[in-house]
């Protein structure tokens, strides 16, 4: 039943991997893009704050699929952009990078809105009423508490994007779900395994996520 | 809260806020310069590849529209089997049976932890091998499976959710009155929960919506993303203009839903004093409420 798993045909650790790669990357990057959009939109500049909004509102409601193939078929295909790629699995991986990182800001940017307003304004005031700008209100008092707060909505939109990497197949990043499409292709008759395995890698890479972010979250929240 | 952060501006600020824009506006110009003389460079911006999405009409009616069509009409079957279904789970889930809980929570929290794009092409697989759905409809079937399972898992939750969050007198009032659970469930928390938890289901709704592209991309469903292909064919390359007006199409029926889900919240709040709906758990722990699920 499982004997084509030792023909050594199939790298299912090495799409694996990459599934795990994109997700680390797209994340570090989504929060680090959602963080600045956040800043955007409690900005005290009125074209910084419309900017964030407009990007928010419409990015999300794209489409990831659509972001991704567009990163292929517009940026490499037609503007040429390959982000130093050289071959096209490796250009797919850093498009879809770029695509999630897009993407999933803006969900990123929203969990950490949601963080700020339960930061209570007592803080900012007191924080303003030490004539700190508005920067390091931000910075320095709210943000870190919001961080705290926002540690479940970023889990669940970290876990969302674990999930999501899978639509970098449609671009031919070589991770886990384009070796699943494959498997399924060539080993019609194993399809039941097939889909378990890929099943349970899914599971294995999101449910201890889930569960240590769980936990750090009740760790975190400030105690009000 | 935003104005909370920053004082009113003085003349200072004033200045300085300026001097923001001017910088940010700059950036931005940059940027647009960039992308546009990018454009211009491989003559993505000629005249003749967008003006057949205002003067050709077969543009749309040939490949636009049959497109959107499907799009919806996967979206609509998704929601209109997951609901009831996702009901089911989720009142199985409350269940004071551990044989009925038990299975259910793991069935939910299964499809709910697998990406929906291996649960369709499962199901495209599994409908070519051992049903006799003609190819052409396959991957309507397979899309809307794995829409299904995914979203009635994901609805289970909300409705977990929103039952839980009534008020116990509720239920207790009820059992006083001589219902059975059943009769509980159905007459009294069930019309309650579903007040609370409706703005949610019509975020989830655009999530369906943008998910039924997967099966553009991955497995031959004709809807709205997969016609790009044959527009950029038939329209020569026109692959940034077909893109843009693809996306903004997607964009405005998921606007659409989005501000329906705002005005029924804002709605469903202004109407709980006088219906008798309590407001949805809060969460005072000084925790952010989890949002609406992210989908693709």
């Amino acid at each position: 039943m499982f004997d084509f798993l030792d023909s050594g045909q199939y790298d299912l650790l090495g799409a694996f991997w990459v599934t795990a790669q994109l997700a680390l990357y797209s994340a570090i990057g989504s929060l680090i893009w959602g963080t600045a959009l956040a800043a955007m939109r409690v900005s005290p500049v009125p074209l910084m704050r419309s900017f964030g909004t407009a990007y928010v509102n419409f990015v999300r409601n794209t489409p990831l699929t659509v972001v991704i193939v567009a990163c292929s078929l517009v940026l490499d295909q037609t503007l040429g952009v390959t982000l130093g790629g050289s071959d096209f699995k490796e250009i797919g991986f850093r498009l879809a990078i770029l695509g999630l990182v897009a993407y999933t800001g803006t969900f990123v940017c929203e969990a950490l809105r949601s963080g700020i307003n339960t930061v209570p304004p007592g803080q900012a005031e007191a924080a303003r009423a030490l004539g700190l700008s508005f920067f390091q209100v931000l910075t320095l008092v709210v943000l870190p508490q919001a961080f705290r707060a926002a540690v479940t909505p970023l889990a669940n939109v970290l876990i969302a994007l674990t999930k999501n990497t899978t639509v970098a197949a449609a671009i031919s990043a070589a991770e886990a779900a384009f070796l699943m499409k494959e498997m399924i292709e060539n080993e019609a008759q194993a399809l039941f395994t097939v889909f378990a395995i890929f099943a349970f890698g899914f599971i294995v890479l999101t449910l201890p996520t889930g569960l240590a972010l769980g936990w750090a979250a009740k760790r975190l929240a400030v105690k009000r | 809260m935003s104005s909370v952060l920053y004082d009113n501006p003085g003349p200072r600020a004033k200045r300085r806020n300026v001097l923001y824009t001017v910088g940010f506006l700059a950036v931005l110009a940059v940027l647009a310069w960039w992308v546009l003389s990018a454009l211009a460079d491989k003559g993505q911006l000629d005249a003749d590849k967008w003006s057949p999405f205002v003067t050709d009409v077969r543009v749309w009616t040939t490949y636009l529209l049959p497109g959107l069509v499907e799009t919806l009409k996967a979206a609509a079957l998704s929601i209109l089997i997951a609901l009831p279904l996702g009901a089911l789970l989720g009142i199985g889930r409350l269940s004071d049976h551990r044989w009925v809980r038990v299975p259910v929570g793991t069935v939910v929290e299964f499809f709910r932890a697998i990406p929906v794009l291996l649960l369709m092409m499962f199901a495209s697989a599994v409908y070519a091998q051992f049903t006799p759905v003609s190819s052409d409809f396959r991957p309507l079937y397979a899309v809307v499976t794995g829409l299904v399972l995914y979203n009635a898992s994901v609805i289970a939750e909300v409705v977990r959710a929103g039952v839980l969050s009534l008020p116990r007198g509720q239920g207790d009032a009820a059992v006083a009155l001589g219902m059975r659970k059943g009769q509980t469930m159905l007459y009294v928390l069930l019309p309650q929960a579903v007040t609370v938890m409706l703005p949610a289901l019509v975020s989830q709704l655009v999530v369906i919506v943008k998910d039924t592209a997967l099966g553009g991309a991955l497995l031959g469903f004709p809807e709205l993303l997969s016609q790009n292909r044959q527009i950029t064919a038939n329209y020569g390359a026109n692959t940034i203009a077909t893109f843009t007006v693809i996306a903004l199409i997607f964009i405005a029926v998921n606007f659409a839903l989005t501000t329906l889900a705002g005005w029924l919240e804002r709605r469903l709040r202004q109407g709980r004093k006088t219906a008798g709906v309590t407001e949805s758990a809060v969460t005072k722990t000084g925790e952010a409420p989890a949002e609406a699920v992210s989908g693709a």
